[in-house]
Order: structure tokens, then sequence, then C-alpha cells
């Protein structure tokens, strides 16, 4: 488990990309408050993901507009799913993940 | 009235369908007890759109054509389920693998065919079966197979890089399997497209992530209990976990041979669809060879069976089918693909017209022999494919100017084109629906696109003739067309249109996105929807407007351009494209510190920086000291000039100093889209100014006229004279009261130029000079207040405004 970064150093509604031990994840928190991890790329262009928009729990790549959604990782407008990675607040409003091989 | 006879119909898929429902029309029902035998336990449905349903585009329940209650409905009756295991000439009647006998008059020969499977080591375990993990792809059960063997899988194999292939390869694409197609032949598609357009296409296909492997004869199925793999005749392999064949068809004739009915590589028929053998029995469709050939599409088929309609109900006695001339429109991969005819040119007597722009994933070639189109080859553009395809399949002559046929240069209008059909010209060639039954399904009363194609089933197959089919609609409803609500809306996720939205949020005072959505949109979050109602909120509340960032996109996050890996292009505001030697040395040295790979001229009179990571945009603006120039928005861009009088020998207005002015009234201000303008100092137009979204030009007598709605983009088109003035003052008054109609007025993302052509340039001038709605002095005063809300957003650099704005990696905490 890695403590990644308190919940205000994502705005609202927005992603950012973090190095999680070597890896780059891509931390978004919605509107209300929620958060979701993904893998960083987009795996059509590799666009940043972080960068994309959010609408609820969907997330729209930045580059050609593909879409998931951020819950599932499952693609609503796109070929392939993406990497999610379970992620919560802890009682400090922390943002805790865990990588998938820990 | 004489008794009728028993028609029995082998074969419950497109073609025996068809043939039926063509006769049904020509008063069938009253000649003939209709029976029809179907080996699938369902209805009858579009096999073309398989592909769909396999990549998730359609439901299942979408390609139904004829549900089961439809053969009641019509007195068939149909054998679900059952196949029809032998024919028996002397006695006429058909037997069923359930032991039904159906004795027949007339009979319709019309079981289609299989995949063809090569002959592969390893295919069958050894009871028989296919190995789990082998496919074909050929009927909704071999479609529900693959895609609930796939979830979950790592990687497969496509036997085949024809047509179908590629979409089975696509839709396997859709369950995050890696796929790999393999063509025995030397390029893709080679039924269709020639070698250069299959180059074009498998790049694109890599670049969709799907893997080509061409020349490769498979020799192997690998694995011990299910399939681990394929072995090839160069002895290499591969590693997948199932393998699709979709290498060809092989026409299902073996019940007419048996019964001692010709057969080559199909049932041989005459030119009334009738076995040579025995004129009580027709062949249909795939399952039918004509004068040597069998066709595999269906726009053939739909020929076959009007004839066979005509004949055997008598309605025609002496139709005949000649053959047809193979054209087809595909969408492969999310390509458009048009082919007809020849790939190849057969001698030197043949013209061949190509043009080819193979990183757009455009090509384009004709074969031309004696003034007539004898093949053509679309991919990427098809626009030219209606035309061609009329052309090639009435051997009308071709014009002279060849360019013409490949490119619209000049073309009339749309509608024109749509109206200048004549009523025969098969718009939907997947379901054979020409312009004549669209017009009579308007007629009829049906006044929307999405009705008449419900209707007439045009636009139901591939999809690729939908916009023709809405043109027709629209040209044929003239005026009474109507729409789904939706297409009125100003951005999707909210049920208003622009003018009824911008009341709803003055009267409600929403000024935040995230409250429109609240209020407005059932608190339903659109991501599609916030740059537009973010650019919405911004004109109508100025400074008021409650900023929130996550509804920006990411350029107006970071104010810069995002670049295809990432990083940013950096321009600074050269207002009129006049610079000094210190901002160039500025620009110099920012490009050398942060290592940019390319420093660019714009079209636009500035210069571009690329390739700026996003945590240096900060210190590049810092170092340039120049104001954003606003070249990744939906807002003013800039407004480029030519010399002007200065030191022109031919200008009869200062273009420059007037290109400054604007620039610094309107710097940043935002709009549905981009605005690029310029300002020319004589009529020669150097900068173009009459193909800018408003432009000044300078006239003799020190006028100026300005033009709005032009474009030289993806869409080319002069502007519109709005009106004449005789001072610098007056263009920036008009221009910016333009501008603010236009921010008012328009959808988010239409360019001026559709602005203007839609509201009309008459009524533009009336509003905008003449005044007529008593609004001039309010769009003065609205504009000016959005002006004197202008922030340079590079002063971010000094006071970012959300945490880690720029950051594109941030470390972790613990």
């Amino acid at each position: 488990m890695t403590v990644v970064a308190p919940l205000s150093a994502i705005p609202a509604g927005e992603g950012r990309t973090f190095l999680v031990s070597g890896k780059r994840i891509a931390v978004f928190r919605t509107r209300s408050d929620e958060v979701f991890a993904t893998q960083a790329d987009c795996p059509h262009k590799a666009g940043p993901l972080a960068d994309g928009l959010l609408g609820g729990t969907t997330l729209v790549c930045p580059l050609h507009s593909w879409k998931w959604d951020l819950a599932s990782g499952e693609p609503l407008m796109a070929s392939c799913p993406l990497e999610t990675y379970p992620v919560h607040l802890d009682s400090e409003e922390r943002i805790v993940l865990t990588l998938n091989s820990e | 009235m004489p008794s009728k006879q028993n028609l029995v119909v082998i074969g419950n898929g497109m073609a025996g369908a068809r043939a039926v429902e063509e006769i049904l029309a020509r008063g069938g029902r009253d000649l003939f007890n209709i029976t029809m035998f179907g080996d699938e336990p369902y209805g009858n449905y579009n096999r073309i759109l398989l592909s769909n349903v396999l990549n998730g585009s359609q439901e299942e329940s979408e390609i139904f054509l004829n549900p089961l209650e439809w053969y009641r409905e019509n007195g068939i009756i149909l054998h679900v389920g059952v196949y029809a295991e032998s024919i028996l000439r002397r006695s006429k009647c058909v037997l069923g693998c359930d032991g039904t006998i159906e004795p027949y008059d007339k009979l319709i020969v019309a079981t289609g065919s299989q995949s063809f499977v090569p002959p592969l080591e390893g295919l069958t375990l050894p009871d028989g079966r296919y190995k789990p993990g082998v496919f074909v792809f050929r009927t909704l059960d071999d479609c529900r197979e693959i895609a609930e063997y796939a979830r979950g899988r790592g990687r497969a194999a496509v036997i085949g890089g024809g047509l179908l292939g590629l979409e089975a390869a696509r839709g396997l694409q859709n369950f995050g399997v890696k796929v790999d197609v393999i063509q025995f032949a030397p390029y893709l598609m080679n039924q269709q497209l020639d070698p250069q357009a299959a180059a074009i296409l498998k790049t694109i296909m890599e670049r969709m992530g799907v893997g080509v492997l061409l020349g490769k004869n498979t020799t192997a199925v690998l694995g011990e209990e299910a399939v681990s793999g394929l072995r090839f005749a160069d002895d290499t392999s591969l590693g997948c976990d199932m393998v699709v064949i979709a290498a060809g068809i092989k026409p299902n004739a073996e019940i007419a041979a048996r019964c001692g009915l010709s057969v080559q590589r199909a049932i041989l028929v005459d030119n009334q669809m009738r076995s040579i053998d025995d004129p009580e029995i027709y062949a249909v469709g795939e399952c039918a060879q004509h004068r040597g050939n069998v066709y595999g599409l269906v726009a053939p088929l739909w020929e076959q069976a009007k004839v066979l309609a005509d004949h055997i109900t008598g309605h025609k006695p002496d139709a005949a089918y000649h053959g047809s001339k193979i054209a087809t429109k595909l969408k492969v991969m999310g390509v458009e693909v048009a082919a007809m005819g020849i790939t190849e040119a057969a001698d030197e007597r043949d013209e061949i017209v190509q043009f080819t722009e193979p990183k757009k994933g455009t090509y384009k070639k004709l074969i031309i022999r004696d003034g007539h189109l004898a093949g053509a080859i679309l991919l990427g553009d098809i626009s030219k494919a209606a035309y061609l395809m009329q052309a090639f399949d009435r051997g009308t002559p071709l014009p002279e100017d060849r360019l013409s046929l490949l490119f619209d240069i000049g073309a009339p209008a749309k509608q024109v084109t749509v109206q200048e059909l004549p009523p025969d010209a098969q718009i939907c060639n997947c379901n054979g629906v020409n312009k004549a039954a669209i017009l009579a399904c308007v007629n009829g009363g049906c006044h929307s696109p999405k009705a008449v194609m419900e209707k007439t089933r045009a636009g139901m197959g591939c999809g690729s003739c939908k916009s023709m089919v809405t043109e027709i609609v629209e040209w044929a409803c003239d005026g009474k067309l109507e729409e789904d609500p939706s297409v009125h809306y100003y951005v999707p996720g909210v049920p208003l249109t622009k003018p009824d939205l911008i009341k709803a949020c003055r009267e409600q005072n929403l000024k935040s996105v995230s409250a429109v959505f609240q209020v407005l949109a059932g608190g339903k979050e659109d991501a599609a929807s916030k740059p537009g109602l973010a650019s919405l909120l911004n004109t109508i509340w100025a400074g008021e407007y409650v900023d929130e960032r996550d509804a920006r996109f990411i350029n107006d996050r970071v104010h810069a351009n995002i670049q295809k890996d990432g990083t940013f292009s950096v321009i600074p505001q050269i207002p009129g494209g006049v610079t000094t030697p210190d901002q160039l040395r500025r620009i110099a040295d920012a490009a050398e510190k942060y290592n940019a790979p390319m420093v660019k001229l714009t079209g636009g009179q500035r210069i571009d920086i690329l390739g700026i990571k996003k945590e240096d945009l900060p210190n590049i603006w810092r170092d340039l000291d120049m104001p954003s120039g606003y070249a990744y928005a939906k807002r003013y861009r800039t407004c480029k000039s030519c010399v002007g009088t200065d030191l022109c020998r031919f200008g009869v207005g200062d273009s420059t100093s007037l290109a400054i002015k604007i620039e610094q009234h309107l710097q940043g201000i935002d709009a549905p889209a981009k605005l690029k303008l310029a300002t020319a100092g004589c009529p020669r137009n150097c900068s173009e100014a009459m193909v800018k979204d408003v432009g000044a030009v300078a006239v003799e007598g020190g006028r100026w006229e300005i033009y709005v709605g032009g474009a030289a983009g993806s869409h080319v088109r002069k502007g519109d004279v709005l009106c004449v003035v005789d001072s610098h003052e007056d263009v920036l008054k008009y221009t910016a009261r333009f501008i603010q109609y236009y921010r008012e007025n328009a959808k988010y993302l239409e360019r001026t130029y559709g602005f203007v052509e839609r509201i009309g340039i008459e009524k533009i001038r009336s509003v905008i000079v003449g005044d007529s709605e008593g609004i001039a002095s309010r769009l003065d005063d609205a504009i000016n207040e959005s002006i004197a809300a202008y922030k340079d957003p590079w002063k971010e650099a000094y006071n970012p405004v959300t945490p880690n704005q720029f950051s594109s990696l941030l470390p972790v905490l613990q």
C-alpha cells in the first residue's frame, strides 16, 4: 500500500500522474470526491490520461477522446479496458493505493 | 381461381428470405403455399451485421430482419432449426433432418455457404470436434461463442486477411485481446484492393494495435486440449489462445449435387435463376453459380431475388439476370473503403488516375478504359464513391476532367447532387434501397431520416450511406422535416437549445458548469459537454463567471497546446506579426534552454516553440516575458497582416497597425470555436483576409471592406462582405459586434463559416450594421465587458490556480 498524496493534491474533477514504486499511475478525484487510479497512458496513442476531462466517473482521453468508466476501467468508446488499481481515502483524507502485484 | 402450388424454400438466410419477400410483393401469397427450411433456430437476420454484434456496436436484437411472427403473418410455414437433408426430384419433395417431408411444385435452393476451413493439422480433437479455441465466423451462434471464449483471453489470431477476417479482428479487439491477422496472400483484402491501398490499410491497422502477418501459410493449430498457437509453413509459430478462421466461403451445394443437379463451385443456374437441369428448381444467392460467377456479396443477391420472383410468379415471364457488376462500399477497422471492378490495369490501353496520401490514410485509384470506368479503389476519403459506383454500374462515359473524378473541386452544392440523382440510383447497397423508395417513404408520411431508415432499412446495413439518406430525406421533406430534438441541444449533456440554455442560466443565476449540471441536467455531469458550457458561461457572465478548471480542456488548464507525445507547444503573442530583435532573442534563448525539438513559423504569423514539457511551461513564460498568443483555445487567436502602407508600394490602407489594434482589443476573447482574423492593405489580399473568420481589406478611398465567415482550413469559403467602413475605429466596432453576436448565437464548435451560412449574411448585416433588432449597443456593452475581464493567462506562471497545475509526474508521500 502506498500513501500517494493528500486528497487536496488533486483539484476536484481532475487527475494527476504519480510515480508509484517505479510505475506511473494516473489518480483522479471526481467532483464528489471519489478517487480512482488507472494506468497513466492511454492504450491507444499513450496520451496522458490524467490530463483528460472527467464527467462523473467517465474519463475522456485528451488526445483522441477515447472514453472509459473509471470505476471499472471498462471502455465506453474505446477498444480495450484500462488497468485500474484499488485506491481509497484514509482517515486523514490521504489517497492510499494498492498496486495489483502487492 | 386455380389451386395454389407448393413452394418450398431451402434456406432461411438473407437470400432465401429476400426471395420470399420479393415473391410476396408480387402477390405470391395467392399463388403459393410457402414452406421454408432454416437450420438456424431463429428468424432471418442480417449476416452482414454480425461483425457489429461482435464488436459490440449493435445488439443481437437489432440485426433481425424478419422475426418469427413475420412468417406467421405471411402464412409461411417455417421449419425452424430443421436442416434439409435431401431433395427427391422424382417424387418432388424435400426431406428434413427431423423427418419432415414437404412436397413441392416449385423449389428454391438458397442454402448459402459455409466458412471454408483449410485442412490444418491439429484443428480437431480425436472425436472430430474443433479443438476448444478454434472458431469460424459465419452465424449468430459463432458470434456468441467467440464472444464468450474471448473474454479474459490474452491473444487471438484470425486466419484470413479479407473483409470478414478484418471485421473479426476488429470485433475481437473489443474484448481486450491482442489480435494478429494471418494472411496467406501477399497483401490484405486482395479481392478488393491493390498492394498500395492494402499497405496503407495495414499501417492503419497496426496503429490500432492489430498485428498483420502477410504471405503466411498456416499449417497447424498447436495445443493439446485447447488452442495454444499456430504453426506456419516457414516453420515459424505464433502463440495464441484462440483462432478465428475467416479464410473464405464454400457454397452449400451438396444437397443439389446429391439429387443430380449440375454443380461446379455452386449450383449452375440459367438467366432465370433455375437449375440448368430442372426447370422447377431455382437457386439463389451464394449457392448459385451464374455464368461462372458465384457472388458472396449482398447486392447481386438482391438482383437475383428480384429476377427469380418476377419469373416464378409470372409477373415478368421474360425477366432475366445478366450478372452483377461488383461494387462495394464498406468500413474496415474504421476506415472507409469503396472498391469496384478490376484492381490493376489489364494492358497499356488502360489509363490509371491515382492519388495517394499515406500519412492521412487516403488513396484513390481509377482504372479507365476507353473513357469508361473499369475499376476503382477509394480508401479513407470515399466522397466520390456514389458517383463512381453509378458510372461503373451503368457504364456511362466519364468526363474529360479526370481530377474532378477524384476530388470535389468547385463542385455544386450537395443538395444539387442529391437532387440530380436518378430515381433508380441505389442509395443503400446493403439493403438495396434506391432513391425512389426513399422518396416514396417520405411522401408516405415519414418526415425524419430516422423514420425513413427504419421503414426502408436504408442505412441500417453497414451504415455508410446514412449521410446520403439523410440528405435525400432533408431535400425531399422540403421544410417538413421532423428532427430528433437532441441535434438542437447546445451540448449533448444538457437538453436545451442555446437560447433556452442562456435564458435558464441568466434567470437561475447559474454561473458555474457544475451549477448548470446540478440544476439543468439532473445532477449528471457529462465530460464532453463541459468545455462548451464553460465557454458559454464565460460569454454570459464575463467577469462574474465562476471558473471551475476541471471544466476546461487540458489546453485551457495549462494555456498551451497538447501534442501527440504529451508535451506542449508555446506560441507567444506577436500582434500583427510584427516582432523585434529583442523578442526574437528571447524566443531563441528559451527554445535552447528548454530543448525545444522544433521552432516553427505558424500560419498566423507567429512563432511556435514545440515540445515543451508541462512542468517547464511556467518557466518558459517567465523567460519569454510575452503574453500568451492563445494558440490552443476556442478563442480569438490572431490577426495576421500584410506590410500595409509603411513600405509596400501597393498598399492603400494601414493594415499592420489595424491588425495590432484588433489584437489588443480582442485578445483572449472566448468563442464557440477559434477565431482567426486578418487585415490586408489592398485587394491583392496577401494576408488572405477574405478567407478568415473576420477580415478587413483596404480599398482605394481610405475605406475598409469587412469580410465575415471566410475559411481556408478543412473547409474553404470566401467570406461575405458585412459592410464597408472608412476608419480603423469602425472596423474594430463592427468586428467586435459581429463576434459578440456569433458568441451568443453559434452552436458550440460551429465556425463562423457555418454560422454565417446558417443565419444568412443579409440577416447578420441587418442586425450588426442596421441594428434591426435594437441590440447593437447591448452587443457592444457585452463584448466590452468580456474585453475588460481579459487577463494574460501566462501570468499564472507566478501564481498557479490549482494544486500541481503544471506537474506531469508527482512523487508519492510514502
